[in-house]
């Protein structure tokens, strides 16, 4: 009866969502904390607000959305 | 909120009916011959019933048997019509496709023109006249929660504890609008504008009440979301500019600000884990998600062009 709830999820094309609190780490060593119940983290490294997904993996060419 | 100014004879009857509790007879016999503004208006404002008060209208004619009557006749003319204009896409699956379908689908944007040229003035019109969605937003979805399983309804509770401030009444999405329309000078309270309110917005409005309350059509209701969030975090992107370059106040960036990154997540909730459970549960309601999907894109852009030519301005394409 125990359902499957990954604490996190890969979008195909897009970002990964992650439920729960997190810090992700950006590549200067700087940690995001999450502040939502399920955040988005960016793939594609293309957003505007990363390391948050801002949805802009949606008008990247098919080749440079995350797999 | 107080009963708004009738656009024809049926809203003349219903709201002269509402306000002296009289019979309803006079209100059926009027159905027939409303025009479609006339008709929009009447079944919004017996929707209003369902969600809060209406200044000199009894609260138990909500459940009216003979009102009921009337708002059945209403909706069930917009959901005809509103099946009429959609066509059934082939070959693909809600949740693989719905993003592509999405992006191929996008109609005249609203957004990319208050990005670019909108004045002050048209910005702030276009808020009074969007108060109406925005300062219930995900109300008529809350609905659907307790007639879904397990695995959906706790994948569509996730999404709108979301949407409802994790708690916070401070950062309950509708609220965040509230002060938004406040800090810019205008009434948050629920309807105030709604004179102001082209018959698109009321269908926008009409529909998502109509998925809400009716448990037959959860699957376009969770339709209507999925497309509803999937076409949210570049356009308030765009919102967010265009704000900024008019100066608008800051609370009113906020609530757009708050929507990309919000719904950058509840586009992928949306689609991957709630109309995937809703699908695993019940795989026939694949064709209901797509009638919904389809229904918030089409409405959407006829109210984009609405505006768009109110204020004669060749269409803007996202
Ligand atoms: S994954 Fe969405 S913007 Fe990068
Ligand atoms: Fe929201
Ligand atoms: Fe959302």
């Amino acid at each position: 009866m125990t359902i499957e709830h990954p604490e996190a999820i890969l979008c195909p094309g897009g970002p990964m969502l992650l439920r729960g609190n997190h810090a992700i780490e950006d590549p200067d060593g700087l940690a995001h904390g999450t502040t939502r119940p399920v955040s988005a983290v960016c793939r594609c490294l293309k957003s505007a607000s990363l390391p948050w997904c801002d949805g802009t993996h949606k008008v990247l060419p098919a080749e440079l959305r995350p797999s | 909120m107080d009963l708004p100014t009738p656009r024809g004879a049926l809203t003349e009857t219903l709201f002269g009916a509402l306000r002296s509790g009289d019979d309803f007879f006079a209100v059926l016999s009027s159905l027939p011959e409303a025009t479609p503004d006339d008709a929009a208006l009447a079944l919004w404002t017996l929707h209003q019933l369902h969600y809060r008060d209406l200044t000199g209208v009894p609260e138990d004619l909500e459940w009216d048997p003979q009102l009921l009557r009337a708002r059945a006749v209403l909706e069930r003319d917009l959901e005809q019509r509103l099946r009429a204009r959609y066509t059934p896409p082939s070959g693909v699956s809600f949740t693989d496709d719905l993003f592509d379908w999405v992006a191929e689908h996008d109609g005249a944007s609203l957004a990319t023109h208050v990005h670019r040229d909108a004045t002050r003035e048209q910005v702030l019109e276009l808020t009074r006249v969007r108060s109406i969605y925005h300062l219930m937003e995900s109300d008529p979805t809350v609905w659907v929660l307790p007639r879904l399983g397990v695995r959906a309804k706790a994948g569509l509770m996730e999404l709108l504890y979301d949407e409802y401030g994790a708690g916070n009444p401070n950062r309950l999405h509708h609220h965040l609008f509230a002060r938004g329309m406040e800090a810019s000078g205008l009434d948050a309270s629920y309807g105030t504008y709604i004179d102001e309110a082209p018959l698109e917005v009321l269908e926008q409005n009409n529909a998502m009440t109509l998925f809400g309350l009716h448990r037959r059509l959860r699957g376009a209701a969770l339709g209507h979301l999925a497309s509803f969030e999937a076409t949210s975090s570049l356009p308030s992107r765009r919102m967010v500019q265009g704000l900024e370059r008019l100066g608008l106040p800051q609370e009113l960036v906020d609530y757009y600000a708050e929507h990309i990154e919000a719904d950058a997540v509840h586009e992928q909730l949306a689609v991957h884990v709630i109309c995937q459970a809703l699908l695993d549960e019940d795989p026939r309601l694949e064709a209901d998600l797509w009638f919904g999907a389809f229904t918030c894109l089409d409405l959407e852009d006829r109210f984009a062009r609405s505006m768009l030519s109110r204020w004669e301005i060749e269409e803007a394409v996202a």
